[in-house]
């Protein structure tokens, strides 16, 4: 069992919690992932490792209350405890050789862009983060980002903060401006990804995605997570998460994604109703 | 007087029709009468030419005369003395290719039936109130097991016995390894597995789940930083093969490790489990081991109409006999010297259909294996919603990258000699992680080797 030591509702739909591991916080990185299970009959779910505490043994997640599992984690309290925590899994962020990069966020994928900025900063690269939101009321980490960032640019779909317009408006810009990036690293939806990516090709400026596919074990050893990265099936669990963004098929990725979604949505109205009738 | 029966007595099994829409046991076990009766077929040969074809040497003819004399927990001690799963290998073992198949009575009609009667005696026991085990006294050494399947637990059991600390480090959430994740319920219940797996802890045997070496903690780590003198690699081939065919990647295709993974150890056939498998209306399982049968007989009892393709013919099949005949009972088709080439899309990216080459049989090669070669030309369309790719897996490669001075084969098995020992000192491998897929016995009988050689190895030291 892992206890909780932290909870913080970050926005309506997101929370951020810190869970004790101190096997798993001794070997994070930026970049790698979890799975957990709240219960014993719980379904395994990934979710990248926001930050890490090795002092103390403590991983902290951020994730978004999208499905009855995540509704399940988010009715936990301090004290309470999830059944299973496994990780780190997959590859740490490449951060060698860096001096400018752009780090693109959207959405609950700017609470896993975050650490990468941090990592970034410690080590003297300049980085300009983008974060999107699609209104005032979803944004998470402004803080922390401009805390970390030596350019902070926060984009809402309705301008209620920052400015109005997507991620992508806001990297051509710097682009055109005249700003060098040696690589941008990208977070968030796959939509997102793709058109970061389509934009980032026509500059010829590497770029890396973080990908985060449905998976079971998280070791290699189902394939669920599979994807096509230049024309070669990677794992995303042990080949990634993170993948050259210009070779992704983010079509069949999205394709893919989108196996399970009768059956999520189903599961997660039952919660729901379950849920109202408990109170 | 032995029993002269030619044949042994019937299995009783879960009526086919029935079956094909539960995951329930399909073979139910013999009674008393019936182990009685077919432990008397054994004809007590002096020379004991079964226990020859056993990877672990259970003393069958010995356990046999005790069934027969209807003392069953003296038959128990007497398997126990040799397998550490014995109501596992009673249902798993591919008899009919190691004891079974030098059995005498095998000569001249059905050799006597070893499993069931082995399973018979394990089951008998577990029956049983539980007896108190006595715990071994520690020897203080301390040894670390990698990977809580059938190789691992029969290691860390044999080490336990003699008095060693022992942990077994398992990646997933629960212990057992392929009994857990792989293999079906129909076929080998989980409550079995658990019961055996307790047993160990009974022992002293203690198991860290969530934890996966090479990323959570190193090999190296464990012996210079945790104290454990000696390691047992017994990870397994978890990584699935898939064929390199356009379509492998649409929505609906499956390796069989995760379709067996999501219903076996994620509960996904039970109607509340929170983690779904789609299986759809027509399915194709493409293999033919154990493995495919398995990943069929699944989707049947999900509902699906199942085909099974394999590129050679069914005397080819490298599924045990019974697991085929069961799989034909519950109504799958098979469609052999048939190949996958390709797996056309719908416009939503799910599976429409397999396009498989048809295949013919070349003249055996050196080895005495008939290959299958392509006919020119000649294609079939097998419509679908859903395929399973079960040609295979190979060791996972987590290990060998992050534990300095191991070697491995080109193909990712890691090197080991008779007794289990790697190129690193302290460090013993064995079971599917050695030796590619393989099965559940000679991982077992690799690990009760290497754990032999271990106890050499630790006791050397002091």
């Amino acid at each position: 069992m892992f206890e909780i030591l932290q909870k913080q509702i970050l926005n309506p739909y997101v929370t951020l919690m810190k869970i004790h591991a101190p096997r798993v916080a001794a070997k994070a990185e930026p970049g790698q992932f979890i799975i957990l299970r709240t219960d014993s009959e719980g379904e395994r779910i990934p979710f990248t490792i926001a930050d890490y505490d090795r002092e103390n043994g403590c991983v902290t997640i951020i994730f978004q209350i999208v499905g009855a599992t995540t509704e399940k984690l988010n009715r936990l309290n301090v004290g309470d405890s999830v059944h299973d925590f496994v990780g780190p899994l997959g590859r740490a962020t490449e951060t060698d050789g860096l001096k400018k990069v752009a780090v693109v966020g959207g959405g609950v994928g700017c609470a896993i862009a975050y650490p990468v900025v941090k990592k970034l900063s410690g080590l003297g690269v300049e980085v300009h983060s983008i974060v999107g939101f699609r209104n005032s009321e979803l944004v998470i980490l402004e803080d922390e980002f401009r805390a970390v960032s030596s350019e902070f640019v926060l984009m809402t779909d309705d301008g209620s903060a920052g400015e109005k317009g997507l991620v992508t408006d806001a990297l051509r810009k710097l682009i055109e401006k005249g700003e060098k990036y040696d690589r941008v690293i990208t977070i968030g939806p796959l939509i997102m990804m793709k058109f970061v990516c389509g934009l980032t090709k026509e500059y010829s400026i590497p770029t890396v995605a973080s990908m985060n596919p449905i998976m079971i074990d998280g070791t290699g050893m189902c394939g669920g997570c599979r994807l096509t990265v230049g024309g070669e099936t990677k794992f995303a669990c042990v080949d990634g998460p993170e993948f050259d963004g210009h070779l992704i098929d983010f079509d069949e990725a999205m394709k893919r994604g989108a196996m399970y979604k009768s059956f999520e949505r189903q599961t997660h109205e039952e919660t729901c109703n379950l849920f109202k009738e408990a109170e | 007087m032995p029993n002269m029966s030619p044949t042994k007595n019937k299995m009783p099994v879960q009526d086919p029709v029935l079956r094909s829409s539960n995951f329930d046991e399909v073979a139910l076990g013999y009674t008393e009468e019936q182990a009685i009766d077919e432990a008397k077929r054994c004809l007590g040969c002096k020379h004991k030419p079964c226990v020859s074809g056993c990877p672990v040497q259970i003393d069958i003819p010995a356990f046999i005369a005790e069934v027969a004399k209807g003392d069953f927990e003296a038959a128990y001690r007497i398997i126990v003395k040799s397998s550490s799963l014995p109501a596992v290998c009673g249902r798993v073992c591919p008899q009919e290719i190691q004891c079974e198949s030098k059995c005498v009575r095998g000569i001249k009609g059905e050799p006597v039936a070893i499993g069931r009667l082995e399973r018979f005696v394990a089951d008998r026991h577990n029956s049983q109130p539980d007896t108190v085990v006595e715990k071994p006294v520690p020897n203080g050494h301390k040894a670390a097991v990698i990977g809580s399947g059938p190789s691992g637990l029969a290691c860390a059991g044999d080490l336990a016995k003699k008095g060693y600390d022992v942990t077994v480090f398992e990646a997933l959430h629960l212990a057992g390894g392929v009994l857990s994740y792989g293999i079906p319920e129909f076929r080998l219940p989980k409550s079995i597995v658990q019961k055996e797996i307790e047993g160990l802890e009974a022992l002293g045997v203690k198991i860290e789940t969530n934890t996966v070496v090479g990323k959570t903690v190193s090999v190296d780590e464990l012996m210079k930083e945790e104290g454990f003198e000696s390691v047992f690699i017994g990870s397994g081939a978890g990584l699935p093969r898939f064929m390199n065919i356009p379509g492998e990647n649409l929505s609906g295709v499956y390796s069989a490790n995760e379709f067996l993974t999501r219903i076996n150890l994620m509960k996904a056939y039970k109607p509340d489990s929170p983690t779904p498998v789609k299986v759809g209306k027509k399915a194709v399982i493409v293999g033919g081991g154990n493995v495919a049968m398995d990943a069929a007989r699944c989707a049947r009892r999900l509902g699906a109409d199942v085909t099974i393709v394999y590129r050679r013919t069914e005397n080819e099949l490298p599924a045990r006999a019974e697991e085929v005949e069961h799989a034909k009972e519950e109504g799958i088709s098979f469609r052999f010297l048939t190949n996958p080439a390709e797996i056309t899309p719908t416009d939503d990216g799910w599976v429409k259909s397999v396009i498989c080459q048809e295949m013919v049989l070349s003249e055996p090669d050196a080895s005495g294996r008939a290959k299958a070669v392509p006919k020119e030309g000649a294609f079939i369309e097998i419509d679908a919603d859903c395929v399973i790719i079960a040609i295979g897996t190979s060791p996972n490669p987590l290990i060998k990258s992050t534990t300095s001075g191991l070697d491995t084969q080109k193909w990712g098995g890691i090197i080991a000699d008779d007794a289990g020992l790697t190129s690193k000192e302290g460090v013993y491998a064995g079971g599917d992680a050695v030796t590619g897929a393989a099965t559940v016995i000679l991982a077992m009988g690799a690990g009760k080797k290497a754990a032999a050689a271990m106890d050499e190895y630790m006791t050397g030291q002091s």
